[in-house]
């Protein structure tokens, strides 16, 4: 009988603890007994990575922020849907949707050729260029001699992955999971370079303490289309038209009534609508 | 410092779910045990079949590739099986949390599939036959005589996954459970000092494996009254 | 399955295992040999010994490979006075710093194998030994040694296993051994199934092939006791 109760304790207590890390479960499981209706509207869930300084990060209370989450909740409000916002490593985004985990990722995902065999994407609510960075004062050459043999940190799976590739075969490209460990190993000087998105080496590098003594070096590149693409859209599974319309005309909704430029404001002071 | 102090808290509730997701692993882990080791003792060949192959591959994979595996593409299976009974209504919704658990439980049940199997083969033939030569039903011998001492003999390599699958747990960061390999990875991706938050994070697994230590050796004490004199 | 997807990417996976070979059997041979210093301080008579050397034990064996591999990499390139001192030419490359995380693991381990070994050699050998007049030296070279490494061979081959299994999160540190070759390849293709299933079985074949390895080896040295049973 102890043991017993012994064990029903201990069961106990596990589940409060469960409970408590994920309310979301709780809440799950008060609809499954059926102590509380399900709210009438479908629960989008939307991921994101987490990692991307100022469109997604995790702050020092363990909150999502960034512009990409601000968004994502103004269209929820306009879709008139609940969204729970989700994160996942880069790498595992498009499998993991696929796997049904989520309904739809905004993680500054540009719309590409490629992606598209696999997903679908809405229209794009942002595009901001890439770029070059490097220690200030360097002098690299950004051309595809001038950079043979320089090592290049890149996120992988991106777009930038597939410009360094096709642009500068020569140069010794570094693969990362996120970008913030490219940065480490940029202030460490294991690369000489990382090519990422403009914004991105901006305001979530350059702009910080660490960030101080690096800068751009070389363009801004928005071209070739078929390897940078055409913005970033939030991708969905094929064949969820009803979810992509609905993305669709809550994008054109916020653009037009303002909250998009309010948003915008909040983190930039130009337009990451872009062209 | 400051650092430290903002990201603690973070790290805190990192530990928590640590915790909480080797303990459900782990009961996860011996429930598949229990199974596949009865199911590799029993007489039908198949069954033995069925049970010695989920050993051997499970065993033959590297834990991560296995995780990357069953949690991608795991949803899928179920479904799969399950729609050969049932119409499919929607997706089965399985939350991170319990994926994570459920595959590393799946993975280290296969692992406690031989510490059972070990601590079964210890009991002395004997004892069983007496158990049935006394009258005992096949459930009363397995209540009364087997799983008691089958779980003595089993303490020590049970022990051992447990250790095992407490430093497993930082695997799941790479498939994105929020736990403390993952927040230590965060906090030290967004301070850019990785030196301080990962060394906390050592230290806490440290504590974490020091604690078990005392907890299986105090264990391991308990289940053997026979040596506790001047054993201890 | 796309066998026909996996068989054009497979050049790709066979340099990713390659990596995985080098890396996972370099560590292992100098693991081995700190391993028997360290099992061997382990028991030392002397305290400081002692405990320096269960320290470290208890320090690699006691918090996450993955913990290890991040601060030897992403740790080391902030503190100074490595980053001035020769040794950022070693620890500047992913590659060395993988092959330092493994070989301190897997030596950790190893240590305590060897250490459990040691007690086990039956005290009258050693006697015996002592009583015959040999030095210490020969003592070990002729017994202790002996002795350990054939008590070692079971639990040891199990480490290897483990260690071929866990160098598949040296991917964390940007070297493409073969689970990281896989992951580029599915980011790239999508085409999960395959390539997690191809290197499912890469790995499979490869444990099997390792732990029949040491069942040989077992057995040739477990001769003596088997002539005995029959």
């Amino acid at each position: 009988m102890k043991k017993v109760l012994f064990f029903l304790v201990v069961v106990i207590a596990a589940a409060g603890a469960y409970f408590y890390i994920n309310p979301n479960e709780f809440s799950r499981l008060k609809q499954w007994a059926g102590f509380e209706k399900a709210s009438p509207t479908k629960t989008i869930r939307i991921a994101t990575e987490g990692a991307y300084p100022p469109f997604n990060y995790i702050d020092a209370t363990g909150q999502l922020k960034g512009f990409e989450i601000d968004l994502a909740q103004a269209l929820c409000q306009k879709m008139q849907a609940t969204c729970e916002i989700v994160t996942q490593d880069w790498d595992g985004l498009i499998p993991a949707l696929l796997a049904k985990k989520f309904d739809v990722i905004m993680a500054g995902m540009s719309i590409t050729q490629e992606r598209l065999q696999r997903v679908d994407f809405s229209d794009k609510y942002l595009n901001t260029p890439s770029r070059f960075v490097a220690k200030k004062g360097s002098d690299f050459e950004i051309s595809a001699s001038g950079l043979a043999g320089k090592r290049v940190g890149v996120q992988r799976a991106t777009i930038h992955e597939n410009f360094l590739r096709k642009l500068f075969p020569q140069a010794e490209i570094v693969l990362y999971d996120t970008l913030d460990n490219s940065f480490l190993d940029l202030i460490g000087g294991r690369v000489d370079l990382i090519l990422a998105d403009s914004v991105a080496v901006n305001d979530g590098f350059l702009k910080t303490t660490n960030g101080q003594n690096y800068a751009f070096i070389g363009p801004s590149y928005t071209e070739p289309k078929d390897i940078l693409g055409n913005g970033v859209g939030a991708a969905m599974r094929k064949g969820e038209t009803e979810l992509l319309k609905s993305f669709n005309e809550a994008i054109k909704a916020i653009r037009a009534d303002g909250t998009y430029k309010t948003i915008n404001d909040r983190y930039f002071d130009f337009d990451v609508f872009g062209q | 410092m400051q650092n430290i102090s903002a990201y603690g808290w973070m790290l805190w509730d990192g530990f928590f779910m640590t915790v909480l997701i080797a303990v459900t692993s782990f009961a996860i882990a011996l429930f598949f045990g229990l199974i596949a080791a009865y199911a590799k003792l029993t007489r039908s060949k198949i069954v033995n079949f069925i049970a010695s192959c989920y050993t051997v591959i499970i065993r033959g994979i590297p834990e991560y590739v296995l995780l990357l595996i069953l949690y991608f593409q795991g949803a899928q299976l179920l479904a799969f099986i399950i729609s050969l009974w049932a119409e499919p209504q929607g997706f089965i919704e399985i939350s991170p949390f319990m994926a994570g658990c459920l595959t590393l439980g799946f993975v280290y049940g296969a692992y406690a599939t031989e510490a059972f199997r070990g601590g079964f083969q210890a009991i002395p033939k004997g004892q069983i036959e007496a158990a049935y030569a006394c009258g005992m039903s096949r459930w009363l011998v397995g209540w009364r005589i087997l799983i008691p001492q089958m779980w003595r003999f089993s303490l020590p390599a049970l022990g051992n996954i447990w250790m095992v699958l407490l430093k497993s747990t930082a695997i799941v960061s790479l498939i994105g459970l929020e736990e403390l390999a993952r927040k230590s990875r965060i906090a030290a991706g967004a301070t850019r000092d990785p030196l301080t938050f990962y060394s906390i994070a050592a230290l806490i697994y440290l504590g974490l494996t020091a604690i078990s230590i005392l907890l299986i050796r105090y264990l391991e004490h308990k289940s053997h009254p026979d040596r506790r004199k001047g054993y201890n | 399955m796309d066998f026909q997807l996996v068989w054009q990417y497979f050049p790709d996976l066979l340099n990713g295992a390659w990596l995985t070979i080098e890396l996972v059997a370099l560590s292992l041979f100098v693991g081995f040999f700190l391993a028997f210093i360290c099992g061997l301080a382990a028991l030392s008579r002397y305290h400081l010994l002692r405990y320096l050397a269960q320290s470290y034990m208890f320090i690699f064996r006691g918090s996450p490979l993955l913990i290890q591999i991040y601060l030897i990499y992403y740790g080391s390139s902030q503190i100074s006075w490595i980053k001035d001192s020769f040794l950022w030419a070693i620890l500047s490359q992913a590659y060395w710093c993988a092959l330092i995380a493994l070989t301190l693991n897997t030596a950790a381990y190893t240590a305590e194998i060897v250490r459990g070994a040691i007690r086990n050699i039956p005290q009258g050998a050693i006697e015996a030994g002592k009583s015959f007049g040999m030095s210490r030296w020969l003592l070990f070279r002729r017994i202790t040694l002996p002795q350990t490494l054939r008590l070692m061979i079971p639990a040891y081959s199990n480490e290897v296993i483990q260690m071929l299994h866990a160098s598949a999160l040296v991917g964390a540190i940007t070297l493409m051994d073969l689970t990281a070759t896989a992951q580029n390849l599915i980011s790239r293709t999508y085409a999960s199934y395959s390539f997690y299933l191809a290197i499912a079985v890469i790995y499979l074949v490869t444990t099997y092939v390792i732990s029949g390895i040491f069942r040989l080896l077992e057995r040739r040295l477990y001769r003596h006791l088997r002539l005995n049973e029959a």
